[in-house]
This record gives C-alpha cells, sequence and structure tokens, in this order.
C-alpha cells in the first residue's frame, strides 16, 4: 500500500487515536504511518459490539421480567458470555447457569457473590440490583 | 546493558513493539518489522474447533509470547520471564522493578485497560505492553499499538495483569538480563525467513500454513448451509482478526514486507529479497481488498455471494505461495 492510500477514516472505534500501518512512501521505503481510522474495520467492529449489545438489551429485559438474575445483565453488560465468565471465576459453567435464576441468586453466599464482583469489576451490592438503562421491553 | 532515555514507538503488533523498544533501550537497535522478522513471526492458522467469544480461532501471526522466546534463541538475548501466583506478589515485584529503573514487559487483557478504545474493549488476554515508570498511583505504559504513551491506573493495569481464562497472563513480567550490543543478522534473517516460508508452504496439518487459508475458504463456501445472522458474524470475525489494533492490520503482511526491505539493505540491496517485498505488499492489499469485499457483504441486505468472498481468499494463498517460493531461493543462495 502506498502511503496516500492508508485510510484516514476518523473511525470511532478508534476513538481518535492512531493505528500504525505500514505503508511505501514516495521513494519506495516502507514505513509506519498512523491511521485515523477505516471504514471496512470500522463495519466489522462495530458488527462484534452491536452482537454484544443485542445480547445485553435482551438479557436486561429478562431480569426485568424476573425470567432471570441480575447476574445473567451484568455478565453481558461487561462483554462476557458463559464461557468467559466461567473461566475468569474458575466455577462450572453449570453452577453460573443455576446462579442466573432469580431465586438460586437470591440466596447465593457472600463468598460468592464476591468472586463474582472481583471477576466482573461490579461490586457486590450492586450486582445484586439491576440498574436502569433505557431498553425497551415488551 | 547500557541504558538511554526511554523512547516510545508506535508500532503494527504490540509483541514485536514491546521487543523492539525494549531491545533498543538496552542498546540493540533493531526496529519493530526486523524484531517480527526474525522471530518467524509471520504464520496463519484457523482452528476451527478452538472457540473464542463464540468463534472459531484465526490466527495471522504466531502464538503469544513466541517472539520474545524466538528473540531470546535467535539473537541470544537473555530474558527473564516471571508469572504470579498472587497478585499482591505481582505488584510488589512490578514496583520493585521500576524502582530498580528497568523497564518492564507486561502481558494483559486489553478489557481491563482504561485508555483503550471503549469500542475496542474486548476480552482478550494476551495483549504486551512495556511499563517504563511509575508515579502516584499510576503506571506511565508504552502501549507500542497507540501512538503516545499513557498513563494507567495501578489499579486497572493490576486488573488486567490478573484475569484469568484463555491465555490468562499470570501477571506475566519480562525483561531482558543481558543483550547483545552487537549481532550478525544475516545469518538469523536467512534461517527465519527459511523457516516462515517453508511452514508456510509445507505445514502437514490442513490448518495452518497456506493449506489453513485455503480451508478457511472452503469454510466460508459451507457459509450458505448456516443461518444468515452467524454467517455475518464469522465473517466479520475473519477481517477483525485481520485488522483490528493489536491483532493485524492486512494480516502483518506490510510489516512483514517491510521486514523484507530492511534485509534486502543488509545483502547489499539482494534484489530477491526486494521483489519479495514488494510482492508481500500486494498480498497485503489484497487482504485488504478481502475485508473490503466482507465489510460490504456484512452491511448488505442481499444475499451473499460466499464463493466469490472464498474465490479471493483463495487466490491470495495462491498469490502468497509464489512469495514464498521466492524467498527459498533466496535462501537457497545463501
Amino acid at each position: 500500500m502506498d502511503i496516500n492510500n492508508v485510510p484516514q477514516d476518523d473511525s470511532s472505534t478508534y476513538a481518535k487515536n492512531k493505528k500504525a500501518i505500514y505503508a511505501k512512501d514516495e521513494d519506495g521505503s516502507v514505513k509506519v504511518v498512523g491511521s485515523t481510522g477505516w471504514n471496512a474495520e470500522e463495519t466489522v467492529t462495530k458488527q462484534a459490539l452491536e452482537d454484544l449489545l443485542e445480547h445485553e438489551a435482551e438479557a436486561y429485559c429478562e431480569v426485568k421480567k424476573g425470567l432471570k438474575s441480575t447476574l445473567y445483565y451484568y455478565m453481558y453488560s461487561i462483554r462476557m458470555d458463559l464461557q468467559v465468565l466461567s473461566e475468569s471465576t474458575g466455577f462450572f459453567k453449570w453452577t453460573i447457569s443455576r446462579d442466573f435464576k432469580p431465586e438460586v441468586f437470591a440466596k447465593i453466599s457472600e463468598k460468592r457473590l464476591a468472586v463474582y464482583a472481583e471477576a466482573m469489576g461490579i461490586a457486590s451490592e450492586k450486582l445484586i440490583v439491576l440498574e436502569e438503562k433505557n431498553y425497551e421491553c415488551n | 546493558m547500557s541504558v538511554t532515555e526511554f523512547k516510545h514507538t508506535h508500532s503494527a503488533h504490540c509483541e514485536s513493539g514491546v521487543m523492539s523498544s525494549m531491545l533498543r533501550h538496552y542498546g540493540l537497535n533493531l526496529s519493530e518489522p526486523m524484531v517480527f522478522g526474525l522471530a518467524s513471526a509471520l504464520t496463519f492458522a484457523y482452528l476451527p474447533f478452538l472457540k473464542m467469544g463464540g468463534m472459531p480461532l484465526v490466527a495471522y501471526r504466531s502464538m503469544p509470547k513466541s517472539i520474545i522466546k524466538n528473540i531470546q534463541k535467535n539473537l541470544n538475548v537473555k530474558m527473564k520471564l516471571e508469572t504470579f501466583s498472587n497478585k499482591e506478589k505481582g505488584v510488589a515485584r512490578l514496583d520493585a522493578l521500576l524502582d530498580e529503573g528497568k523497564i518492564v514487559g507486561a502481558q494483559t487483557s486489553v478489557y481491563w485497560l482504561p485508555y483503550f478504545p471503549e469500542e475496542m474493549r474486548f476480552h482478550f488476554n494476551a495483549h504486551n505492553l512495556l511499563v517504563f515508570g511509575q508515579e502516584g498511583d499510576s503506571y506511565k505504559v508504552s502501549d507500542p499499538v497507540f501512538e503516545f504513551t499513557q498513563e494507567c491506573d495501578k489499579d486497572s493495569l493490576t486488573k488486567a495483569r490478573f484475569v484469568k481464562g484463555a491465555l490468562a497472563p499470570k501477571g506475566l513480567l519480562y525483561y531482558p538480563v543481558s543483550v547483545p550490543q552487537e549481532v550478525d543478522l544475516n545469518p538469523i534473517i536467512v534461517k527465519s525467513i527459511k523457516k516462515v516460508a517453508k511452514s508456510m508452504l509445507n505445514t502437514p496439518v490442513p490448518i495452518a500454513g497456506l493449506k489453513g487459508i485455503k480451508y478457511l475458504a472452503k469454510s466460508i463456501r459451507k457459509l450458505n448451509k448456516k443461518n444468515k445472522r452467524y454467517a455475518k458474524l464469522f465473517l466479520g470475525h475473519i477481517v477483525r482478526m485481520q485488522e483490528e489494533i493489536g491483532t493485524g492490520g492486512a494480516g502483518f503482511r506490510y510489516l512483514y514486507a517491510s521486514f523484507l526491505q530492511e534485509s534486502s539493505t543488509l545483502f547489499n540491496n539482494d534484489e530477491t529479497l526486494k521483489e519479495a517485498s514488494e510482492m508481500f505488499l500486494k498480498v497485503g492489499d489484497e487482504f485488504r481488498e478481502f475485508a473490503l469485499i466482507v465489510a460490504k457483504a456484512v452491511k448488505s441486505k442481499k444475499e451473499i455471494d460466499y464463493d466469490t468472498i472464498a474465490d479471493k481468499l483463495d487466490s491470495i494463498a495462491d498469490e502468497e505461495r509464489e512469495v514464498y517460493k521466492k524467498l527459498l531461493e533466496f535462501c537457497a543462495q545463501h
């Protein structure tokens, strides 16, 4: 790629940062150029984010309806899934799935809750309350 | 080891960036592309059975830590790598090393680094950065994929160092114990180029090297049997692994082209290497075209033509084969 073709699309996913791309300058030597973004890359990054956000919104509504515990929503809100949460806590997936039941999660031990809090970076007392969000649930 | 004032450099890849900055700091001046090349870090692997975030692993570069290890082996640099069983020890050790005036490499998660753009924060645990100082409650961080140095509060960096799970860093810190001040690069260049070319051409398993690219193309052809939402996410995932910060930029082909160009000057402007460098730049362009086609398909509401996308990938693999053959010609002459 020539230096002049390095995309400068000002992608929101870069948040005003620049990415180093190696490209060829006028003299034919390859060196680092800062790129402010590339639309193609932004498209696929946002696609992944939207997928995560969809999970988060669905989870929020399920918690609101009393079908799932707050843990289920917060897992998605920090871009985790059952796999990552299980690895981060060291808990078996099936035991986490049990904690997704509101009646089970309501009786969770403080010790177990603290493990979730640590792994998720959310304080225990916050983990058990659903935060206010503007998701439309029907 | 001589010590100069630390200088941050903007790099295309975290691990080669860290190693390049670190070696230069201790007196061995090697560019990022040179480090990447000497570590034979260029590769391709498609591991459909290994899932991350529900998506199969697609890698355009070697395994995490392999650059550190290969540089150590090939350049006779002695590195110390330390992991920790508990957080407190890990924090104390980093602080002590910084107090000694060292600059220290660290493996971290991306998600817990507050200076990362919000939209780039995913749970990927094999990021690399350099810590070059501390002030009050924060560390001075040289993250190679960022243009400028960053401040990172201690709690966040500690959290990022001690996440658990796939590729967990376990607080990994690394720094050189001895760095040769002069290295005869030429024989190492030949050896490392040969390694990349051979493994890309001849890997016996169908998931790695050029066979891996072909295998991925084949999987794309089968996507019409999957649901469309998954198909689009899978395609997008391939491109993210290729382009996103810290992971790619046309799958590192431009970076490798730069290495070949620099190497050519060390071999009296070797024409074969120059040509191979040009060829790799073109392959990099083709990878970006592939990304463009995918991005269009992801956005479009119409049916996706999976065969066209797969054809593109197939032709990239064929083009890349010619470059490796050229590189083996060079190796045969030296």
